[in-house]
């Protein structure tokens, strides 16, 4: 909560603007009532239509009175809230943006991905309602009771005593509602696996005929889901009822204190009327009271997922030279018995050192997991190395300022992203790169055709993740990116797997002609990717077990050579 | 649910004769539970009628306690336990009634959601082509629970609604006639209110919805982005785009925030301004009727208990009408979401097997095109006038560029599709004589999109055989090389796949589909060769089980492994939905065409 009052401190000024112009609102309506007893009470008596036809302009100046400053009121909260989020939001994706990968990691995706939807909603529409509801329902609450309290305090006494009992009922039932429905949502989502699964293998299902064994893998799903809505259902809609009769015992019992009472002239018939429309206030805003306290909880843990993030601190920094010296010897790239760990436990990687000279070229071979992209990681400084050091031009890549060292790379990942605008877009990445570079980068990475195929060419839109295009069309716009700018050093993440062998060789005697002073790293499954590559690196688990030129490697490591023979062909159509 | 606010936010306007069509559909459903549906309008009336009676009886307790000669206590004490048993009756019934809606929608939710998922299985494979998963999902799980919603919520509040309006004015008619002039001003101004939130509010609202929508949607695209965007240090560019639409976002919010701060205060500026009316004519009313001025039982004569009861029902009179819009609004996309429903169960199922369809028994495997033609649209034919013999025992390797129509074959031998014309014979057999389940069952099938389901590995694997023991299990694991894998987990056979679960590869999956096929013994396999991302090593072992299962039977093999292509008996070259070279290896590499360009390219 600390964390929404420091966003919500430049507002304070005109908050408090319009929470006054709230309290005269709400207290204008809270006066209707007590006009209405005051007609009845004295009024009526005296006979005069002139008298009674001005109370009850009154009223209705009231009435319109909280109908306007209410409105007003609304609107400046409707503002501040706006222009609140704006700057969470907007604060919270561009720490996002920021954190480093091992912040990413220790996140997740889908958890910053909710913080920034579903957070920053909850967070957002708890700062609206707190300034429309969190000011009249209390006003109306305590105003309520104050002025009951004044009219007749015994009566109001006997009508307050159920107010307790509203706002437990409800919450002890709201507080065994809500894991039932993450229950039902549970359900929900198993079922809806189902049919995913389902409409997904609906080959296989109709190649075995196991319809009949799916109705019944659905059924058990659809009857849980049913038993479990039901079940929440039967309990929440207790809450109604419950809070209508509380209401209306508490009316009841007023009427029936009242009868002593006005006998005994301590009261009037008239007070009674008034203390049920104030009733029906005071009811009303003891619901909105209950509301607020289940958003609270909400928004507070809200808040504070979003503080986690905010609040972060940067953990990879720039550092002296002084304290991680450079290694001068003329390699472009060079790592030194490096070592690193995501968890810190065991090593992801160990005792990894070769040397690049300036437009060699590298091909990093091995099976899934053997630490090929972390190796990419640690040189792109993605990741910080938990030994040794990685050297680029000399100098220890921690540093080197981030705006010096990212544009020395071209880089395409595996299952790296495209998203929704054009091809140029997606190849420039906002990087505002003249059309012609775009144009000769998509000719190298042999996109170019593809390209001019699409009607609108270079303009034509991509849908989301780049679903309407193929995965080896995917992987020559990656391409096209990562050479783009004509960086020092392009990584190429095994990013020409789904490439057929000629494409994939065409793609590669372009680099080699147009990219000559670039120092080239190819991560590949596939032995023909990096077989001419003038150093070689077999990975197994962390570890370099095989290092030289290709030739060097079939004779000297017989898992290259066992993964040659395999993948002889490998690739041989798409 | 925020994180997709705009999912069919744009319900179509439906003409009226769908609507008709639609309503009658539903009402069939309420009617298999029109015993229950009776109680529960039984329920409604009753609880409603004593909700309208309190009231009263408080009007008549007031009245009681404002009598001129003094407290009538009698009276008010018989009052207050009416009261009191009107108010009690009335929650217990409106629990009941709520109870017996949420079992009735609950009852009828469950047949629909059975029906449309049964409806799925006999659709047409072509149906899962053209339909997006998440739009079948959607209809499943969000069109049904708005429709449930709708049947267990909004019609009794529907039939609340009407009651107690008819109700309350019947009541206040009876209180004060003169006093029902009062609603000539405000209904007016509620119909004007509520005709303003339908048509200027709510497109606002829609608006705000999309437009955050398509923002949270940039974020996560972005968010998967994250590691390029640092690798090319992109970030302010980035973020200074999400501003952009982040103040887009907000804007669309405080738009319909403004206009939508007038909702609340008027509600309520209707409802008070309902009852200064009411205490400006009561009031007057009211001091005729004590002075003596108006006689008792004038239609002009009001008591104070008449004013005080007034005001209550004309509380309750107000409350339905600001809501009526609502209702609508809601029963507007229950029927869209109907109609979407309907629709599925509305589709054509798999066009059934010929009456006199024989079983395929004792199959040997011999597999024969003649002459087929066949296109998904009948614009595009896939395949023309092809023709080819599949001897028992055999292996085809069918080779081509992508969208030559290898899988259309597949699609084809399995009758996922059939021919436009020509014909398909198994052991002489034309296939559209044979039942479908015993042409499917003849083959086994490795496709290339490994499909598990959420279970154990032993359920996945014991899928196409039900009756297979652990051994025969074990067995078929040990042939498709994961058995060790398998028996290495903590939880062995018994592991759960599942995508938060254990962590198996690609490959591993592959394997499983792999033993799953292990435990057929049909004569004839379809194998469709993954180009996988699979490691090494993995890739190896798939191999082999590939080969291992292909023993002895008829193979079609979509090839993509030279090893696999260069030992097959029979290679189809397949370009642009011809068979264009056919032949073994060394045949067609005499011929030097296609295949042989191909083949040459890997050595330059």
């Amino acid at each position: 909560m600390k964390f929404l009052i420091k966003y919500l401190k430049p507002f304070f000024g005109i908050m408090s603007v319009g929470i006054t112009i709230k309290v005269i609102g709400t207290v204008a309506e809270l006066f209707i009532p007590l006009i209405l007893t005051h007609i009845l009470d004295n009024v009526v008596v005296t006979e005069n239509i002139a008298k009674i036809i001005f109370w009850g302009g009154m009223m209705l100046l009231c009435a319109a009175a909280a109908c306007f400053f209410n409105i007003w009121a609304n609107r400046m909260a409707a503002k501040v809230s706006r222009r609140f989020s704006e700057r969470v939001r907007r604060d919270l994706f561009s720490r996002t943006m920021r954190l480093s990968s091992a912040q990413v990691d220790e996140f997740t995706v889908p958890s910053l991905e909710s913080r920034i939807t579903t957070d920053t909603y909850n967070v957002h529409n708890f700062v609206g309602m707190m300034q429309r509801m969190g000011i009249r329902a209390p006003i109306m609450l305590v105003g309520g009771i104050s002025i009951t309290l004044f009219m007749d305090a015994y009566l109001a006494l006997a009508m307050i005593v159920t107010l307790p009992f509203i706002f437990v009922t409800v919450y002890l039932i709201s507080r065994r509602g809500v894991p039932l429905y993450s229950k039902v949502q549970k359900a929900t989502d198993k079922m809806t696996r189902v049919v995913r699964e389902d409409t997904q293998g609906i080959r296989v299902i109709k190649a075995l005929s196991k319809e009949e064994y799916e109705h019944r893998r659905y059924d058990k799903v659809n009857n849980e889901l049913s038993a479990s809505e039901q079940h929440a259902g039967f309990i929440m809609s207790g809450v109604h009822p419950v809070m209508t009769l509380f209401m209306n015992a508490g009316l009841v019992m007023v009427v029936a204190l009242a009868a002593n009472r006005v006998s005994n002239n301590q009261s009037s018939a008239s007070t009674v009327i008034a203390f049920m429309q104030y009733f029906t206030q005071i009811s009303m805003a003891m619901m909105s009271v209950t509301r607020i306290f289940t958003m609270y909880t909400k928004c507070s843990a809200s808040a504070k997922r979003i503080a986690e993030v905010v609040e972060a601190p940067d953990d990879i920094t720039l550092k002296s030279e002084s304290e991680f010296p450079g290694c001068e010897n003329g390699a472009h790239i060079e790592f030194k018995d490096v070592s690193f760990s995501y968890k810190g436990k065991q090593n992801d990687l160990e005792g990894i050192s070769f040397s690049l000279s300036r437009g060699e070229s590298l091909g990093i071979i091995g099976a899934t997991g053997s630490g090929k992209s972390t190796l990419i990681r640690l040189l792109m400084r993605l990741y910080d190395v938990s030994g040794g050091a990685v050297y680029i031009g000399g100098r220890d890549v921690r540093t080197i300022p981030a705006e010096e060292l990212y544009p020395m790379f071209g880089a395409a990942f595996q299952h790296d992203f495209l998203y929704a605008e054009t091809v140029e877009e997606n190849i420039d990445l906002g990087r505002h790169l003249p059309h012609e570079d775009i144009v000769n980068a998509a000719k190298i990475a042999q996109a170019h055709d593809f390209i001019c195929a699409f009607p609108e060419g270079y303009s034509h839109m991509l849908s989301q993740k780049g679903t309407n295009i193929s995965g080896g069309q995917k992987q020559r716009l990656l391409i096209s990116r990562a050479i783009a700018a004509r960086p020092e050093i392009l990584v190429l993440d095994d990013s020409s797997s789904a490439l057929d062998y000629k494409t994939d060789a065409n793609l590669r005697a372009a680099l080699r002609e147009n990219m000559s002073g670039t120092t080239l790293i190819t991560v590949a499954q596939r032995v023909s990717s990096v077989k001419d590559c003038t150093l070689i690196l077999v990975l197994d688990e962390g570890k370099i077990i095989g290092k030289g030129t290709h030739e060097e490697l079939l004779s000297s490591c017989p898992e290259y050579r066992e993964i040659s023979d395999s993948q002889m062909g490998g690739a041989f159509v798409e | 649910m925020n994180n997709n606010p705009n999912k069919h936010a744009d319900n179509p306007k439906l003409d009226k004769k769908t609507k008709k069509s639609i309503l009658i559909r539903l009402f069939g459903y309420i009617m298999k539970y029109w015993y229950l549906f009776l109680v529960a309008i039984a329920l409604t009336l009753l609880s409603n009628q004593l909700s309208l009676l309190g009231p009263e009886y408080s009007g008549e307790a007031i009245d009681a306690i404002a009598n001129e000669n003094g407290v009538d206590f009698a009276a008010v004490k018989e009052n207050v336990i009416k009261m009191l048993i009107c108010y009690v009756c009335s929650a217990v019934m409106s629990y009941l009634l709520a109870v017996l809606m949420i079992k009735i929608s609950q009852k009828i939710v469950r047949t629909m959601r059975k029906q449309l998922f049964e409806k799925l299985t006999t659709l047409p494979v072509s149906f899962f082509d053209t339909t997006a998963t998440g739009d079948i999902i959607s209809r499943i799980s969000y069109d049904i629970d708005t429709v449930n919603a709708s049947l267990s919520h909004d019609l009794i509040q529907v039939m609340t609604s009407i009651y107690t309006v008819v109700g309350s004015l019947v009541f206040m008619w009876k209180i004060s006639k003169p006093m029902i002039l009062v609603f000539v001003i405000t209904v007016p101004i509620s119909i004007i209110f509520t005709r303003y939130r339908s048509k200027k509010v709510r497109p606002l609202f829609k608006a705000r919805s999309k437009k955050l929508g398509e923002l949270n949607g940039y974020a996560e695209e972005m968010l998967s982005g994250c590691r390029t965007i640092k690798a090319y240090n992109r970030e302010d560019e980035i973020c200074s785009r999400f501003g952009e639409r982040n103040k887009d976002a907000m804007d669309a919010y405080y738009n319909a925030e403004f206009y939508g701060a007038t909702l609340g205060p008027s509600v309520n500026f209707i409802n008070n301004l309902s009852i200064s009316l009411v205490m400006i004519l009561g009031g007057i009313l009211y001091m005729y009727s004590q002075s003596g001025v108006v006689a008792a039982g004038s239609i002009f004569f009001i008591t104070l208990g008449g004013v005080a009861k007034f005001v209550q029902y004309s509380r309750k009179f107000a409350g339905p009408i600001s809501e009526f819009s609502n209702i609508l609004h809601e029963f507007q996309s229950a029927f869209s979401a109907a109609e979407r429903i309907f629709h599925i169960l509305d589709e054509d199922p798999e066009a059934p097997d010929k009456k006199d369809a024989a079983s395929l028994t004792e199959v040997k495997g011999e597999v024969d095109f003649k002459n087929v033609t066949f296109g998904y649209t009948p614009e595009k034919t896939i395949l023309r006038d092809v023709s080819v013999t599949a001897q028992p025992g055999k292996t085809i390797a069918i080779v081509g560029p992508t969208g030559a129509g290898k899988t259309t074959i597949i699609n084809l031998l399995m009758r996922f599709y059939d021919v436009n014309s020509g014909e398909i014979r198994v052991d002489g057999a034309e296939t559209r004589d044979i039942t479908r389940s015993s042409l499917r069952g003849a083959y086994t099938m490795v496709l290339q999109d490994t499909w598990l389901f959420h279970g154990t590995i032993f359920e996945n694997i014991v899928y196409g055989k039900e009756n297979a023991t652990m051994e025969e299990v074990k067995k078929a694991a040990k042939a498709a090389r994961i058995d060790s894998y398998i028996e290495h987990l903590p939880d062995g056979y018994d592991t759960i796949l599942s995508d938060e679960g254990v962590n198996i590869s690609k490959g591993q999956r592959q394997l499983i589909t792999i033993a799953r096929a292990m435990l057929s013994d049909s004569p004839m396999l379809i194998l469709d060769e993954a180009t996988s991302n699979v490691d090494s090593r993995t890739e190896i072992k798939i191999q082999e089980a590939m080969n291992e299962l292909m023993k002895g039977r008829t193979c079609f093999v979509i090839a993509h492994r030279l090893s696999t292509i260069q030992n097959a008996d029979l290679i189809l070259v397949i370009r642009d939905g011809k068979i264009t070279e056919q032949g073994n290896h060394e045949e067609l590499l005499r011929l030097g065409g296609f295949y042989s360009t191909l083949y040459n390219s890997q050595f330059n």
